[in-house]
């Protein structure tokens, strides 16, 4: 026995909320000074296991030890005496405080906060050396970036001496440059000696950072295990408690002439600022186009302006003729009906109407089609009898139209809106972000039903974050950056590294490093916060 | 107008003003910390009743004050256990504040005095007495500034000062102390303070015990200082305006001086000129009346700078998963 004692030791956490089981019989033990990672699919029970650790729910079993001491953590206060600190998915910062103020929030010295802003300045200026953990801190927060946020949070741990973090989808919302810097930090504290807690549902992330990964799947703990000895089709299996296909099989496209052909493209937002500078491209039919892009670039506003719910100016001709880009007959349905179908980004709040039930939403933008009505009235049974159809075939579960669209998970929830616009055959098919807060299991589907889609020879446009997915299922792929389509390349000749530099801004052309080109998209980035903020 | 009136009419802004700034700076503390407080107009009344009453009774104002800032602050803490602890809406249990406070109080005098809903006329030691500062007749003779002295800052009631000496508080409070930080905090972002491990529930009493204390204060000012006695509806809508008055003042507490100062010379120049002549151009009193309310719609309306209130204000909080 000369192990040191686990820094964390968790033993049978049974966790119930009504009759769900959120976690069963859950053991783990996590060595001190290392990054240990959890991963599972949504609703696996990570979060509620994790939350339990931190004080917010009390476990219905099980025991607690912290450094090989048992422990009792009734609520946050306790964690952050035990040395845990948490680091939310959603910051749980204030966004009109300063950083100084975030940080000494709850944890200040006396009752007056002149003494403590003064510690706290110093403290940080040494964090900042010790991690590469610097921030402004008399910033605003809401003036900052996502990832300087995300700094913000770390800083707030430390400061209050966590030697236990736990980090809770962390890169969701970060750009890949954001995210490296992330993983320099951890490695910084792991070697500090500090224990990290890394829950993710991403194998990539898992692969590259943790010593030891946990799987959880429907609240159970399924294995544990050294990640050095194990690979992502192991863990996914494990995730799913299926064989899982991570790579798209798809045969090589065959492209015919363009669907969509989009000419000089411009479209400024409601506060006046331009947010597509001159797009132009085609899309061929029979093919994936993916347009790749830091979050914020125009890819959301292509896609509004293209689905005909944004006003624009330049020129779109689908199959030879042109459709109108303001006014009359440019809008969501008009779009429909003349073929162009739309996946939107934000499923909850563009795709569906969550209170509604899934075979209402499974009509909406197509309601208004002589096939759905008679006279005034709608034909409720036929759209009724049609939805629990298009749920079959799409594999929603549960297979149940009466239910309204937000007791779905968010997996479900996307196969509802894909199987709406996918089964009415259209010519060409916008999807933004397909795969957001989906499940590893639905993700292999839905990936499947777009390549389907063409090779039945339709033209796709695919918007996605995830440099990933661009790569799994596009044939061409394009880059934005600041309202412009930086260039189109041949998927199969394109190298994630050169894509990275034109999601930066920079031209083949100019020889930059990447990192010089991923600090200048970040700084480019807070410029455009800072003035819309 | 000669110096003379315009001295008077400044003199009696400040006492118009000085129930419109408490109220102001109670519903200051407690949309600061997310709590949406429309009741300030029931709290107010119910204190002037309560104190207006217990001075009849005792011949004390102190007393009568005491009995404003209880009943008031209980009023107060019905509110906090509905919008806090009960997380119901908070809009409907101000405005049910309000209509309780609006017939109780007359139900109760009626009871109580059977004078018609009012209480007795307050004599002697049931008001306050006006205090005359220092030197205050020494200095009258000096020219201009002595008449400013002894008529303008000299010669209110105590809760007159008050109300003044609570604007350097509450700013001192909000922004030099760990409760103002906690404070506002909770009133932008409670999951914030909820995961650095402090009690939101607790702060958001805390903030509403304080609210209820002002308001406490101003409506005891109304029934023992600005008039002598309780009459029924006596607020006015006070309450409203100091609501105005907050929003107004972007719920910062020296500005919150500056809208009630300027809500109160509105009133005070209603009182005394019915309605105003501008050579030709008759301002009928119902303008100055109105122009509160409609100062501020032009605040909303984002004319002068933007009026961007407390961001969890109105909503109950709750422990996401």
């Amino acid at each position: 026995m000369t192990d040191p004692a686990p820094a964390i030791e968790l033993q049978g956490i049974s966790k119930s909320f009504g009759p769900v089981q959120a976690n069963k019989d859950i053991s783990l033990r996590v060595m001190p000074g290392t990054i240990h990672g959890i991963i599972g699919e949504n609703g696996a029970g990570k979060s509620t296991l994790m939350s339990i650790l931190y004080g917010f729910y009390a476990a219905d079993k099980g025991d607690i030890w912290i450094k090989g001491e048992k422990r009792q953590i009734p609520d946050s206060q306790a964690a952050i005496k035990a040395g845990i600190g948490m680091v939310f998915q959603h910051f749980k910062l204030v966004q009109n405080f300063t950083v100084l103020e975030n940080v000494i929030l709850g944890a200040e010295d006396g009752g007056l906060l002149r003494p403590s802003l003064a510690k706290a300045r110093g403290v940080l200026k040494s964090l900042a050396e010790e991690y590469e953990l610097s921030v402004d801190p008399d910033m605003q927060v809401q003036h900052l970036s996502v990832g300087h946020q995300q700094r913000v949070e770390i800083l707030k741990a430390l400061y209050r001496q966590a030697d236990i973090l736990i980090l809770d989808e962390p890169t969701g919302v970060l750009t890949p440059a954001e995210a490296d810097h992330l993983f320099r930090i951890l490695d910084n504290l792991r070697a500090e000696g500090k224990t990290i807690i890394l829950i993710t549902h991403k194998l990539r992330e898992i692969m590259e950072i943790t010593d030891t990964v946990s799987v959880m799947r429907r609240g159970e703990m399924t294995a544990t295990v050294k990640t050095a000895q194990t690979t992502p089709e192991e863990l996914a299996e494990l995730m799913v408690g299926r064989k899982v296909l991570l790579r798209v099989d798809k045969a090589p496209a065959q492209p015919k002439g363009a669907a969509l052909e989009v000419r000089d493209l411009r479209h400024v937002d409601t506060s006046g600022v331009e947010r597509l500078r001159g797009v132009s491209f085609d899309l061929h039919a029979g093919e994936v186009l993916g347009i790749a892009g830091v979050a914020g670039n125009g890819q959301s506003e292509l896609l509004e302006v293209l689905g005909g719910y944004a006003d624009a100016t330049g020129s779109v001709t689908l199959n030879g003729s042109a459709l109108p880009l303001s006014g009359a007959g440019c809008d969501g349905m008009a779009r429909r009906a003349a073929g162009i179908g739309h996946v939107p980004e934000d499923r909850q709040s563009e795709g569906l109407i969550m209170p509604y039930s899934a075979w209402e939403n499974s009509v909406f933008g197509y309601h208004r089609d002589p096939m759905w009505q008679s006279g005034l009235l709608m034909k409720n049974a036929a759209i009724r009898e049609d939805a629990a159809g298009k749920m079959e075939r799409f594999d929603v579960r549960p297979p149940n139209p009466d239910l309204a669209a937000k007791n779905f998970s968010g997996g479900n929830q996307q196969k509802i809106v894909l199987a709406r616009e996918i089964e009415r055959n259209p010519d060409v098919l916008l999807i933004g972000q397909p795969t957001r807060g989906v499940d590893i299991g639905a993700i292999e589907f839905i990936h499947q039903q777009i390549v389907r889609l063409r090779d039945a020879g339709k033209a796709i446009l695919l918007v996605s974050v995830e440099l990933d997915e661009i790569f799994a299922l596009s044939d061409r792929i394009g880059v934005m950056f600041d309202g412009r389509l930086m260039g189109i390349r041949d998927a199969a000749a394109a190298d994630q590294r050169e894509l990275g530099l034109l999601m930066a801004g920079v031209g083949e052309d100019e020889g930059q490093d990447p990192m010089a080109a991923a600090e200048a998209a970040e700084r480019e980035r807070e410029r455009r916060e800072a003035t819309h903020g | 107008m000669d110096y003379a009136t315009l001295l008077q009419v400044l003199d009696s802004t400040m006492r118009l003003a000085t129930p419109l700034l408490l109220a102001c700076l109670a519903g200051l503390f407690s949309e600061r910390a997310g709590v949406i407080d429309i009741g300030l107009e029931g709290k107010m009344l119910i204190a002037a009743f309560f104190s207006a009453a217990i001075a009849a009774a005792t011949g004390s104002v102190w007393l009568g004050l005491l009995a404003g800032l209880v009943s008031s602050t209980l009023l107060s803490f019905v509110h906090g256990l509905a919008s806090i602890t009960f997380r119901g809406n908070q809009l409907i249990s101000g405005v049910a504040i309000n209509f309780l406070a609006a017939g109780l109080t007359v139900l109760i005098a009626q009871d109580w005095f059977g004078q018609g809903g009012r209480t007795p006329s307050l004599i002697g030691s049931g008001r306050w007495e006006n205090i005359t500062l220092p030197l205050a007749e020494t200095l009258r003779p000096v020219p201009v500034l002595g008449p400013l002295y002894a008529d303008l800052i000299s010669g209110h009631s105590l809760l007159v000062y008050v109300g003044l000496v609570m604007v350097p508080v509450t700013w001192w409070v909000l922004f030099r102390t760990r409760f103002g930080l906690r404070l506002r905090a909770v009133g932008e972002a409670p999951e914030a303070v909820d995961t650095a491990g402090v009690s939101v529930t607790g702060l958001r009493y805390a903030a509403v015990g304080i609210c209820g204390l002002l308001c406490g204060l101003a409506g005891s000012y109304l029934a023992t200082g600005l008039q002598a006695g309780f009459v029924k509806d006596m607020t006015a809508g006070r309450g409203y305006i100091a609501l105005a008055a907050l929003i107004f003042a972007k719920w910062r507490p020296w500005s919150a001086l500056g809208a009630c100062l300027l809500f109160g010379l509105l009133q005070a120049v209603a009182l005394r000129y019915q309605n105003i002549d501008l050579g030709g151009i008759t301002i009928p009193v119902q303008v100055m009346d109105a122009l509160p309310y409609i100062l501020t719609v032009v605040i909303l309306a984002g004319f002068v700078g933007k009026a961007i209130p407390p961001r969890a204000g109105g909503e109950p909080y709750v422990k996401e998963r």
